[in-house]
């Protein structure tokens, strides 16, 4: 059974797209295959990537398709034939189905006899269907960015394409994209193996033809090779380890064909620098891992992945190479380090005024001023509530926060805004409380990330998002859909993950009382909503809780994060009861009988009269229910929600019998509004922890 | 590193030029005109415009007044050199004739790392963007490489290859030295003294330096940018009521689908006077009250005199005149093009 390989070679692909395209074209041309019916059960499947180069390989793809013989059904027999004679619809319908008149068979169908005709169709040859269909698959791969190259065409991907193989066999398949045709030949490493083809002769050969020509075109074998290498390198150093850092391995890994390592060093008197300035140096921008000691402190040391394997007297030469870059790098950001201690932080208040936050908000000075009031708001609550909290720290850390954007060492390494705030903090004596909360002011970036570790830090963290949030919304910039370019999603899962995960006593509903005379009931109303879905997420994608968990707890309160954690814990451990299946199933039929008597316009009782109560049914559940409220508020207050939700599984028996003996909806007016009040009273009085009608039962 | 006969600064530039003159490229000159990047001269801004092929390369001195540092930096420079090759359309090979112009100097490529790095190019007031890379020499950043793919907000057909040597950078990579000042600029034939750039050029970055951070005077580059730009909105506006938006409109849309040139719907002027006042008029002219105004905004940025809003509000007004001087080139050359056919 013949293989397939199906190679584009293109100029170099960003390596951050390269994963993503190898396995869409892989798949595409799988499915392809399995529609075209050329693929057996058994098949295999390879799939190769490099800079220049996806490759798909599949063994076990037939040599030509299935023929299918498939049954047509024409007109009716009485039709087709007269006088067992064929007529002209007859002869159209053979003619259309392919075969003789006299081929034509009957067919009785519950609606009568038909004629009918055996067609065979003849399965095509693998190598023209594949011709037909190749181009098209890569063509359609999506790339983030594409562009046009040839004059006057019409075809954008995301490089040019350069050669393309694709072979059955030993035989070339006529496939053309942008102008390439596709042979057997490829091509081999840019320097090492220059622009001499490389002839594959059967895709057997190709991983191994590749390598001669020193490519390797597997990626996780690339990958491998490259960890094996870095470890080699660093054993040289005592006691050393290359910092891991599985983003870099891949985009190293996708920038090369022929991967090695050199190690080289820099003079210690760099690592005065701090060590996020020095990692964010070589990993951002030199695409080098670092090298630390056992205690994971930095040393001096980089380990630079090469695209090639260089001679001799280029191993030195290359090492010394990066060495430079690398020195000059650090020596900009000493430059940059020293320059900007010249303005402290707290002079620098004063340059944000020239830092625009929003066109329309005002400068990120304007945004401080705005900080400032609502951390002070907030370090009131928390003190009221008994929360320990260095309140000079705070508003020092939230009045120079933003500072850093005016140094040089931001404008140069962006990525470190905050951090190099804090490292200027610590440098100019504001005090570790102060530097700790502005360092880790912009965490947690992603739901991954901790939250501060600081209260300072916590509170500066809400009060800057709260503001930036409750500004946005005021002026219409709340996100739609997938757009949200001040990724105020972002800020709110943060808000959400500090709220939950620091232990302070604050509500969203805090928060935003602590933004003065911002929005109004309308954004604020927004804002919650927008909230109570980021509350959603959390429970749900970061929690794990169950959809219907989190439905019910939020349906009874959304506004204090740390209590919907809890009551939701408490749901999720007796969710599984019979008892509260039965009372969900219970609460449901309740809140149905409720919502069709308001729909037909028949109004409950206010209250709940005993001496109306006739069935013993009803009086055991309204004396049960009257007896139980107090003990489950009780409950609900001091926070034991599981016992709350355990007490309330109690009620079961009694709901059950309620159901099972008493109709609600009687002619009987006042009989009916009497018993409306009381389910309702059921409902209402034991809803406060969760909405049990949103559980879905396990059946 | 092996023993290196290593290129002065000029022998340097000398052979780039040699290598790209004989692989069939028109030697210009540097613009005359100050400019950001090689990028902004009319030979490659004005020329990716419209089908015309062209081979070209320059060497453009390139200025940033808020990137000068008094000299006193190693590696920053208010006034950096690139050299600028422009292939339109790209050949097929252009990344293995740029590899052979690395060799051309001296970087024997097997004893190096060499790697095209995912770097896209924009120019937001040029309304110029194209896809390319940054190409590392041994954890160095050396050229930068761009497919063109739209200038002044019109879709360029054939799109163009640009290639940007940042000379100074590479010329520090060839003869190992940490400072810019450093580079051996050239050498005396007889007594082989070296003369550094730092002889060459630290004076200027110095002066310069003083001048656009201290001494430029703000009032008086306010003045200058608008008198700048009002002559050169006088020009577009002269040019727009002559010639009509129509034929800017069509050559907007026929700049992209080349096939359709002959199949012209909406012709530029048909009147054969109107035809030869369209290439008589000065569009270059505009352009080059273009670069004033975008040099001195930089001036009055270094000179910290630009508020957030200004800022926006300046750069959209460039914008407008850059693009708007775009249309025309392009109007223009679509009309000469459509001449040329005539006549054939």
């Amino acid at each position: 059974m013949p293989d397939l390989l199906f190679e584009a070679g293109m100029e170099e692909i960003p390596a951050r797209m390269i994963a993503a395209a190898e396995k869409e074209l892989t798949d595409r041309i799988v499915a392809m295959l399995g529609r075209e019916r050329l693929l057996v059960d058994s098949h295999e499947v390879h799939s190769y990537s490099t800079p220049r180069r996806l490759a798909v390989q599949v063994s076990g793809v037939l040599e030509r398709q299935p023929d299918v013989t498939e049954r047509m059904t024409g007109p009716a027999s009485s039709v087709a034939f007269k006088d067992e004679k064929p007529t002209p619809a007859a002869q159209a319908f053979a003619k259309k189905a392919g075969v003789p008149v006299e081929a034509l068979e009957k067919t009785a169908t519950p609606k009568g006899d038909y004629v009918s005709a055996t067609v065979t169709h003849r399965g095509r040859p693998a190598i023209e269907v594949l011709g037909d269909r190749l181009a098209a698959e890569l063509a359609a791969i999506y790339w983030p960015k594409n562009m046009y190259w040839r004059a006057h065409k019409p075809e954008r991907f995301v490089r040019p394409v350069r050669w393309i193989v694709a072979m059955l066999d030993h035989d070339v398949i006529s496939v053309e994209f942008a102008g390439v045709r596709a042979g057997k030949q490829t091509f081999g490493h840019r320097i090492l193996n220059g622009t001499q083809p490389v002839v594959i002769d059967h895709p057997d050969d190709y991983v191994g033809a590749l390598e001669a020509a020193k490519v390797t075109a597997d990626v996780a074998l690339r990958r491998h090779r490259i960890r094996k290498a870095l470890d080699q390198e660093t054993r040289g150093i005592p006691g050393a380890r290359w910092r891991e850092d599985t983003a870099l391995v891949e985009t190293v890994t996708h920038l090369t064909e022929w991967p090695s390592v050199v190690m080289g060093t820099f003079d210690r008197e760099y690592l005065a620098l701090p060590e996020e300035v020095l990692v964010t140096v070589m990993r951002d921008h030199q695409k080098y891992f670092a090298v630390e000691n056992p205690q994971g402190r930095l040393e001096p040391y980089f380990l630079a992945v090469l695209n090639t394997h260089p001679e001799e007297s280029g191993v030195e030469t290359i090492r010394h190479g990066n060495e430079r870059v690398l020195r000059a790098r650090f020596n900009d950001a000493r430059f940059f380090w020293n320059v900007d201690q010249k303005v402290t932080l707290e002079v620098r208040v004063e340059m944000l005024k020239s830092v625009t936050f929003h066109k329309e908000l005002g400068s990120y000075w304007d945004k401080t001023q705005a900080n400032l009031r609502i951390a002070r708001g907030l370090a009131d609550t928390l003190s009221e509530r008994g929360v320990p909290l260095d309140r000079e720290a705070l508003i020092k850390a939230v009045g120079c926060a933003r500072t850093d954007l005016t140094t040089e060492l931001v404008k140069e390494f962006t990525e470190l805004q905050g951090i190099v705030g804090g490292l200027y903090a610590r440098a100019q004596g504001l005090g570790e409380t102060v530097a700790q909360a502005i360092y880790w002011q912009y965490s947690p970036a992603a739901v991954e990330d901790p939250i501060p570790p600081t209260v300072e830090g916590q509170v500066l963290g809400l009060a800057d998002r709260i503001q930036t949030m409750v500004a946005m919304f005021g002026i219409g910039l709340e996100p739609t859909g997938s757009k949200d370019p001040f990724a105020l999603r972002r800020a709110a899962n943060a808000i959400v993950k500090i709220l939950a995960e620091s232990g302070l006593p604050l509500t969203i509903s805090d928060l935003l009382c602590a933004v003065p005379s911002e929005g109004g009931p309308e954004i604020r109303e927004k804002l919650l909503a927008f909230f109570r879905e980021r509350l959603e997420f959390y429970l749900r994608d970061v929690r794990g809780f169950a959809y219907d968990v989190v439905n019910a707890v939020l349906a009874a309160g959304c506004e204090d994060v740390r209590d919907a954690i809890a009551r939701a814990e408490a749901l999720a451990a007796v969710r599984g009861s019979e008892d509260l299946a039965a009372i969900s199933a219970a609460f449901k039929r309740i809140k149905n009988i409720l919502r069709q008597a308001t729909e037909k316009g028949i109004a409950a009782g206010a209250t709940v009269q005993s001496n109306l109560l006739q069935e013993p049914a009803e009086q055991a559940l309204c004396a049960e229910a009257e007896k139980l409220a107090p003990v489950v508020e009780d409950l609900r207050r001091r926070g034991e929600y599981r016992h709350a939700l355990e007490r309330i599984a109690t009620l079961r028996p009694h709901v059950d019998l309620f159901f099972d003996k008493v109709m609600v909806m009687v002619v009987d007016e006042i009989v009916r509004r009497n018993r409306l009040a009381l389910i309702a009273q059921v409902l209402s009085g034991f809803s406060s922890i969760a909405d049990f009608s949103e559980l879905v039962s396990a059946s | 590193m092996t023993p290196n006969p290593s290129l002065t600064y000029q022998e340097l530039l000398l052979r780039l030029q040699n290598f790209w003159a004989e692989r069939g490229c028109v030697l210009a000159q540097p613009y005359d005109v100050e400019v950001g990047a090689g990028t902004m001269s009319p030979d490659t801004f004005l020329r990716v415009l419209g089908p015309d092929p062209i081979a070209i390369a320059y060497t453009q001195p390139s200025r940033r007044p808020a990137d000068g540092r008094y000299g006193e930096n190693p590696n920053r420079l208010y006034k950096h050199t690139q050299l600028q090759v422009i292939l339109k359309p790209p050949p097929a090979d252009i990344q293995e004739i740029y590899l052979d112009s690395l060799e051309a100097i001296g970087i024997r490529l097997r004893e190096h790392d060499i790697k095209f790095e995912e770097d896209n190019w924009e120019w937001p007031v040029g309304g110029a963007w194209g896809v390319g890379w940054q190409v590392m020499l041994d954890g160095l950043e050396i050229t930068q490489f761009t497919y063109f793919q739209q200038c002044g907000g019109m879709d360029l057909d054939p799109i163009s290859g640009e290639i940007t040597y940042g000379l100074e950078r590479i010329a520090a990579f060839l003869q190992d030295v940490d400072s810019i000042y450093d580079i051996v600029w050239a050498r005396d034939p007889k007594s082989g003294r070296a003369i550094t750039y730092r002889e060459v050029r630290l004076q200027e970055e110095l002066q310069l330096s003083v001048y656009n951070f201290e001494a430029a005077d703000i009032s008086k580059l306010w003045e200058h940018l608008r008198l700048y730009e009002a002559e050169c909105q006088a020009l577009l506006d002269e040019f727009r009521a002559r010639f009509s938006p129509k034929a800017e409109k069509s050559a907007e849309r026929h700049v992209k689908i080349h096939d359709r040139l002959v199949h012209a719907d909406a012709t530029p002027p048909r009147d054969e006077d109107l035809r030869e006042a369209l290439q008589r008029f000065p569009v270059l002219g505009a352009y080059e009250l273009c670069l004033k105004c975008s040099h001195l905004f930089n001036l009055l940025d270094a000179r910290g005199a630009i508020s957030v809003t200004e800022r926006v509000a300046v750069m959209a007004r460039i914008r407008n005149m850059v693009v708007g001087v775009a249309k025309a080139y392009a109007a223009q050359r679509l009309g000469a093009q459509q001449q040329e056919m005539g006549a054939a």
